[in-house]
């Protein structure tokens, strides 16, 4: 049985060499897709100084808060900002059009006056403010207030962009405003009191400092790296269900599988043999991911995958989400009839199974029922165990319920395999 | 000489069909015969031998292969049977020897002994040139050629065979026939399908004729002959039997 086993797992590899656009699917793919993703991911967090968003600013204010509006966007690494197009100074209807046509992501149009009305506004309630604490004489407040109307910053986004991008922006513009109006309460209070000798404090009191987990007693900053290669690898792993179910689809078209059935070898010998054979691969695949996440990354100015102590943890880890994939696939292969079949329906429940289990989309950002859905993925369970050993540093005790669940789903669907082709034969 | 094969009152009635696909046949093949199953498209002739292979099961009825049944001794069955199935049971891209060295292994067979009787069935056959070609790239001759090789690495008592001739060059053929002509020599016995009456007739020790799921008559080539009235050759027999015409070609 041993030797009919081994056997088998050199033919599945002598099948494997053969096929070139197998190969390409299981090894040259993935590693794309975690470079390219990675490092879109990665540019988003991190400045890259010859590629800044280029933001038009539509400045009728042509104040304080303008200004100080245009020195923070251009301080900030990820804007440059055009206030003249073609040598002439931007009006609103231009920006809105260049916009609106995809040519800028974002404009920003301050209002006339904001500077002023601001500061008038400021004054008069700090005014008011200061009157009723009888700080001042009573004859400066006699002469009627100006009804001072709210203003809008107004902004007008691609509509090609994306939401987060936009929120981000909002924030970050929202922000700003606030120092400056919380800049300008300040210095009119000051004002006011006549006590220039005061000096406010006039950065943030409250400000925030995330706290991480620390592994070996290093920090370990979470980076795109480290969130994208366990999830791109899962991916890669379960993409083993295409060449797979393949794989088994053939070995029914020509007859090999037939021919099987008649050898004195049980159905058990050619699926252990193809499970040991594809999770090889799986393994193969992860290494590799990791070879490039270690090695290569740094070098194509990406922060490198942090593996250190994780090494058997994760390999566990790989082992037993290639186990589910190696089941599926199995399941997929036994089922369908055709390569047409199994093929697309391959990459579209993967693809689907990686949207829920939260490769691309991270589960907590999902609405509540599609969080409780992630949780029927073995996508998800295999990534959750990758964070569990990378992110939050854990033993190999607390993996056990996670691997469990991919081994017994790799059960499951081989023991759906065994049975479904037990039926069909009996024709 | 003892009957290797027993079939009694053998049916099978495949679960989407109206019709009974083999009708209550009862017989006997005994030891080191070439015995020809013969009969048009449609007869029974790969239902059959598909329940001597163990790849279906019989809807009722009977039959041991050396004393033994699939129901207690299947792997022990699956050890002295050979098998050659009608289309062409190989891995494409493998090559030639590849493919015979995983199949003889599934029979346990190892290392030198392997090689050597992959080798020399090569050579027998002809093929030995192309050994080490991917099977994509054969003829449809030379693969018949090397499914007929899978099916006998592991000297079976007992050798299957449903139609090795269909679609095959004369050359091929003739390599094939006399491949197990020497085969049954050395003590095969040799149960083959074809609906080719004349090759039957100078090759096959017994023949069975089939037809519709019935054995129509069961003897050597030369008593079927004699025993029909004005009958030249087997096709003569098979028209006197079924009333209809069976043609030699495909
Ligand atoms: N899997 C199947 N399901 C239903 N009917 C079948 C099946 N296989 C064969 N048959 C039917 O059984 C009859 C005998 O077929 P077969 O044994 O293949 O004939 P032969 O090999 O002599 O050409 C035919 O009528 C065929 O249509
Ligand atoms: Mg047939």
């Amino acid at each position: 049985m041993i030797y009919k086993i081994w056997v088998s797992v050199v033919k599945e590899f002598l099948l494997l060499k053969r096929d070139l656009g197998g190969l390409i699917i299981l090894f040259v793919m993935p590693l794309v897709l975690v470079i390219a993703v990675t490092l879109i991911q990665d540019s988003t967090f991190k400045a890259v100084t010859n590629s800044k968003i280029q933001i038009l600013l539509v400045d009728k204010d042509k104040g304080s808060v303008s200004k100080t509006v245009f020195e923070n966007l251009e301080k900030s690494n990820y804007f440059t900002v055009v206030t003249q197009i073609d040598n002439k100074p931007i009006t609103e209807e231009i920006a809105k059009e260049n916009v609106y046509k995809g040519k800028f992501q974002l404009a920003i149009v301050i209002p006339e006056n904001l500077s002023s009305d601001l500061q008038a506004k400021v004054e008069q309630n700090v005014e008011k403010i200061v009157s009723n604490l009888g700080l001042t004489d009573s004859t400066s407040t006699s002469e009627p207030q100006r009804v001072i109307k709210e203003k809008e910053v107004k902004l007008y986004f691609d509509p090609a962009v994306q939401m987060s991008f936009k929120n981000a922006v909002m924030s970050s513009i929202d922000k700003m405003i606030s120092q400056i109006e919380t800049k300008s309460i300040y210095s009119t209070f000051q004002k006011q009191l006549g006590e220039e000798t005061i000096n406010f404090e006039q950065k943030s009191f409250i400000t925030f400092k995330e706290i991480i987990p620390k592994i070996n007693n290093k920090e370990v900053l979470p980076n795109s790296v480290q969130h994208n290669v366990p999830a791109w690898t899962l991916f890669a792993i379960f993409f083993i269900v295409i060449p797979l179910s393949i794989n088994i689809v053939k070995e029914k078209t020509q007859g090999t599988f037939v021919r099987l059935r008649t050898n004195p070898v049980s159905n058990l010998v050619v699926i252990i043999g193809k499970t040991i054979t594809y999770s090889i691969i799986c393994m193969i695949q992860f290494y590799m991911m990791v070879a490039v996440a270690v090695f290569l990354f740094p070098s194509i100015g990406l922060p490198s995958l942090n593996i250190e102590g994780h090494f058997l943890l994760t390999s566990v880890v790989a082992l037993f989400s290639g186990f589910s994939a190696v089941g599926f696939g199995i399941l997929l292969g036994t089922v369908a009839s055709t390569q047409e079949q199994s093929a697309p329906f391959g990459a579209t429940s993967v693809i689907i199974l990686a949207a829920i289990g939260g490769v691309w989309v991270p589960v907590f950002a999902m609405p509540k029922i599609m969080q409780y859905i992630a949780k029927s993925s073995p996508m998800n369970w295999g990534l959750e165990a990758f964070y569990d050993v990378l992110l939050r540093n854990v033993s190999f005790v607390e993996i056990i319920p996670r691997i469990s669940l991919l081994f017994l789903f790799f059960i499951i669907t081989t023991s759906i395999a065994l049975f479904y082709d037990k039926k069909k034969r009996t024709v | 000489m003892q009957p290797i094969i027993k079939i009694e009152s053998l049916s099978k009635k495949y679960k989407e069909a109206e019709m009974f696909s083999l009708n209550n046949v009862s017989l006997n093949i005994n030891e080191c015969q070439i015995f020809g199953l013969l009969g048009p498209n449609g007869a029974g002739k790969t239902t059959l031998i598909s329940m001597l292979c163990g790849l279906i099961k019989p809807t009722s009825g009977h039959f041991t292969i050396d004393g033994l049944d699939y129901q207690h001794h299947a792997s022990k069955i699956k050890k002295i049977i050979g098998v050659v199935p009608q289309e062409y049971a190989l891995y494409p891209t493998l090559t030639a020897r590849e493919n015979l060295q995983y199949f003889g292994s599934m029979y346990g067979l190892k290392g030198a002994d392997l090689k050597d009787k992959v080798i020399e069935a090569l050579d027998l056959l002809g093929l030995l040139k192309f050994a080490d070609k991917q099977v994509q790239t054969f003829s449809g001759g030379m693969k018949r050629r090397v499914n007929l090789i899978a099916g006998i690495l592991h000297n079976p008592k007992v050798l299957f065979l449903d139609e090795p001739t269909v679609g095959v060059d004369v050359h091929s053929k003739t390599a094939i026939i006399d491949y197990l002509k020497v085969l049954n020599q050395n003590g095969t016995t040799i149960i083959y399908t074809s609906h080719h009456l004349a090759e039957a007739e100078d090759f096959c020790t017994q023949i069975a004729i089939l037809d519709q799921g019935q054995i129509y008559a069961q003897n050597t080539p030369s008593a079927l002959i004699e025993a029909t009235k004005e009958a030249r050759n087997l096709e003569d027999v098979f028209i006197s039997l079924t009333g209809k015409a069976l043609r030699d070609d495909i």
